[in-house]
């Protein structure tokens, strides 16, 4: 405890306030930038945190970390586009809300839950880690396999309408996702003699592609503003906040439910927020007394959503912290600007160097707070800004914005064709019926799955049959299980259904 | 401009910029072919700086990942200007491999003009601190006595951590299986939940895992100084010395007085990181000129050899 007073009389200080402050606010506006994505904040960053104090230097990068996360969220609602992967799941029901004219009470509902979600990750981070650090390890490339596969299966409540049509979505992220060098083996696939092609499709250029551009055509041909003020709302704005709020807490379930996810999932190496995003989102959707209105501007879908990506954060500092395993991408530059700074990952960074570590952690802390305020005022801000700008003006901004957004991400022309094919391709299928989450989905969990199944073949190859590597651990099993419980439910409850009624009770 | 004009024009400013003006004039690019956060890119970071205190330029650092670097090193050598204000990190065995494996690379092994190779990593052999497997010997043994089940992760395919295993297993005739990973980061969480039984990864990793791992062999020449306690490959008979290069290109056709101011900066800008570099487990070169082209000969060949027993 004393070590903990300590390092929080180290955060009031002035200079750490204020980097506290500038940090989370820039990182929301990288976050809500589409292609701007936090693992480029955080590098750009980086060679300036050498030459400061060590403790500012990381209370920087978690800062901006923290704020990016959650920023992903105003372009989610605003414009559809998923600002960071996180994100994917907030466009599903925060856009419907939007174009419903709810936007400002979508934009609160995310601050709301992403604040509660980065307070919950940091709780976490500072009361659990060990043992959620040596739950982590259990997954190997036989249990990332299950773990594609369960996720895979989220395809079945995320096609809304047609199952077949989710499940050829699904097929075509994988197939998307193929293009390029293979994770295992190193042959090119599908470049056609292209050296671009190389690369493959980077994620966040197809969902640039696949929900943005859609949108804008859709958009430019009726030349309606997706985003209008309903009078309702308009007249009375005052009332929106604090309803929203307490319509907020008063789901305690579902954010326990989300966080929960999104805690598990993020300490798992590899695995992110926009993962848990799906997952916390699915289960909300499977628990909710009305599952009808998601995917059509349910303010639980939304709050499930925001609550698990924020919680990830300071979740995947856990295998960081305890056993020096870069969770997610941005983790890797803040391991770097620990080492620039003597600092070693390990037992010893929370004994020897406890006031620094708690400084840091604790500041992810009173970053998620400080995004209430700037949330909630910046949010009113951009929203107004977005509703008052005409279609013929918007839609050339946000198309440039797609643009500079899928150049942004790795300099390439290549990915700004491979992101207008796609949203080209995009609005063919929206106009025949696929949604692009089953796509986005595909091509997330396809290169898990991969590699996954082929390391664990190759692990297993002194067995006589190798593929049986996949069905040895407990954990693996688990995960079958779930898989097939996920697969079945729905007929499940569809057969209770039929049943109740055929017995004459309420349906 | 007419091309024979602009082909002119070029000469004039080129012949001009030879005799007159002092290289560099305007903010440079350095290109780094991976994403930003891995370990070529931190330590571009790192040089940044000072490269920009040395230069007296900005230095703007951009990151061109996809196809393992492959995508941007075919970039650099087929639409770059040789000026030297776009300058690329390049890695081997990546750079002599990639070539040999795929027919659509795009790029040549022999085409960069090389500044200088300024970081080396060499192979580490490790194994959980709890592993039952005390020596390289031990583990040597018990893969004698069951082969195949000894699996060992790695960074990627045909790396230099797959290249170490193969030689691993030809010189000690044992058989042995190497299991891939997407990069560095994953391998770990693969060792430390014991789902394979050691990992061929570079040095940096037995520094930050000290506590957690044992370092059965490390396959530079002699005993490092960040880890005095980790013998070689070499002292316990197998004669592996093998690992990573880092270093810095310009395009094919670059001056070669603005290659050397280059070099230069690259050299200073290593002595003031290397202290830092060291302690994470970073051999420190300045391997430049013709050397700098020998080692990529060396390599080249080196791995020819066991991908040809590959096939």
């Amino acid at each position: 405890m004393d070590v903990l007073t300590a390092a929080l009389g180290q955060l009031f200080v002035p200079y750490h306030l204020a980097i506290i402050i500038g940090g989370t606010t820039v990182g929301l506006f990288v976050g809500a930038m589409p292609g701007l994505s936090a693992t480029m904040a955080l590098a750009v960053l980086l060679p300036f945190t050498f030459a400061m104090p060590a403790l500012a230097g990381l209370i920087g990068l978690g800062s901006v970390y923290m704020g990016a996360i959650y920023g992903g969220a105003f372009s989610a609602i605003l414009i559809n586009a998923p600002g960071t992967p996180s994100s994917i799941a907030t466009t599903f029901d925060g856009y419907p809300m939007a174009k419903a004219g709810r936007a400002e009470e979508a934009l609160t509902a995310a601050t709301i839950a992403s604040v509660l979600g980065g307070l919950f990750g940091v709780f976490a981070l500072l009361v659990l880690a060990p043992p959620l650090a040596a739950f982590s390890l259990r997954f190997g490339p036989p249990e990332y396999f299950w773990v594609a596969v369960l996720g895979l299966t989220l395809i079945g409540s995320l096609s809304a309408g047609s199952l077949l049509k989710g499940l050829l979505g699904g097929a075509l992220g994988v197939l998307l996702s193929i293009i390029g060098v293979s994770p295992i083996g190193g042959e090119s696939r599908f470049t056609y003699g292209f050296p671009a092609l190389q690369g493959g499709v980077e994620l966040i250029v197809a969902l640039i592609g696949l929900f943005v551009i859609p949108e804008l055509l859709v958009m430019a041909g009726t030349g309606i503003a997706a985003l209008t003020r309903t009078t309702s709302v308009g007249s009375k704005r005052k009332g929106v906040m604090w309803p929203t709020i307490k319509r907020v807490l008063s789901m305690p379930g579902n954010l326990l439910r989300s966080m929960v996810i999104g805690e598990i999932v993020s300490v798992i190496p590899g695995a992110g927020g926009n993962i848990a995003g799906l997952l916390a989102y699915n289960e909300a959707k499977r628990a909710s007394k009305h599952p009808e209105e998601y995917g059509k501007g349910s303010i639980e879908g939304l709050v499930a959503s925001e609550s698990s990506n924020n919680v990830t954060v300071a979740g995947s500092m856990v295998p960081l912290l305890t056993l020096g395993i870069p969770g997610a991408p941005p983790d890797a530059l803040i391991l770097g600007a620990m080492l620039m700074h003597g600092l070693r990952p390990g037992a010893e960074l929370f004994s020897v160097s406890g006031v620094l570590t708690y400084g840091f952690i604790l500041s992810m802390g009173l970053s998620a707070l400080v995004m209430l305020p700037i949330g909630l005022l910046g949010g009113r801000l951009i929203y107004e800004t977005v509703v008052r700008v005409p279609p013929y003006f918007l839609v050339p901004t946000i198309a440039t914005m797609a643009i500079l957004g899928s150049y942004a991400l790795r300099n390439s022309m290549t990915d700004v064709m491979i992101m207008l094919v796609l949203g080209i391709a995009g609005y063919v299928l929206k106009e025949l019926g696929f949604h692009p989450a089953p796509i986005a989905l595909g091509l997330i969990l396809g290169p898990i799955a991969e590699t996954g199944f082929v390391q664990a073949t190759l692990m297993g190859s002194s067995l006589t049959y190798p593929f049986l590597k996949l069905f040895e651990s407990p954990l693996s099993r688990i995960l079958i299980a779930l898989s097939l419980l996920a697969i079945v439910w729905p007929w499940f409850t569809a057969w209770r259904h039929r049943r109740q009624r055929a017995r004459g009770g309420p349906a | 401009m007419t091309p024979l004009r602009r082909t002119l024009a070029v000469a004039l400013v080129a012949l001009v910029g030879v005799a007159f003006a002092q290289f560099p004039e305007r903010d440079i690019t350095y290109v780094i072919s991976f994403n930003a956060g891995g370990e070529s890119d931190i330590t571009a970071r790192l040089q940044q700086p000072h490269l920009e205190d040395i230069l007296g330029v900005n230095v703007s650092i951009v990151n061109r990942p996809g196809g393992g670097g492959a995508v941007a090193w075919s970039e650099s050598q087929r639409s770059t200007d040789p000026d030297g204000y776009t300058i690329i990190g390049v890695n081997l065995p990546h750079i002599a491999t990639q070539p040999m494996e795929r027919t659509d690379t795009g790029f040549e092994t022999d085409n960069f003009e090389i500044i200088t190779w300024f970081q080396f990593t060499p192979n580490a052999l490790l194994v959980r601190n709890d592993s039952p497997f005390q020596t390289l010997d031990e583990l040597i043994a018990y893969a004698k006595e069951n082969p195949g089940s000894v699996t060992l992760g790695g960074s990627g395919s045909n790396t230099a951590n797959h290249i170490a295993v193969l030689q691993l297993e030809q010189f000690a005739d044992i058989d042995l299986t190497y299991v891939p990973f997407t990069g560095t980061g994953p391998t770990v969480p693969a060792l430390l939940g014991g789902h394979v039984t050691g990992l061929m990864s570079y040095s940096p990793m037995a520094v930050l895992q000290q506590d957690q791992v044992r370092t059965l062999a490390i396959a530079s020449a002699e005993r490092v100084s960040f880890l005095p306690d980790a013998p070689t490959f070499v002292e316990q008979g197998i004669d592996i010395v093998s690992g990573a290069h880092r270093g810095v290109a310009a395009p094919p056709g670059t001056p070669e007085d603005v290659v050397a101011t280059l070099a230069d900066a690259f050299e200073e800008a290593s002595r003031r990181i290397s202290t830092e570099q060291e302690e994470m487990g970073f051999v420190m070169l300045n391997v430049r000129g013709d050397e700098a082209d020998a080692l990529i000969d060396q390599v080249s060949e080196e791995y020819a050899a066991i991908l040809e027993t590959l096939q």
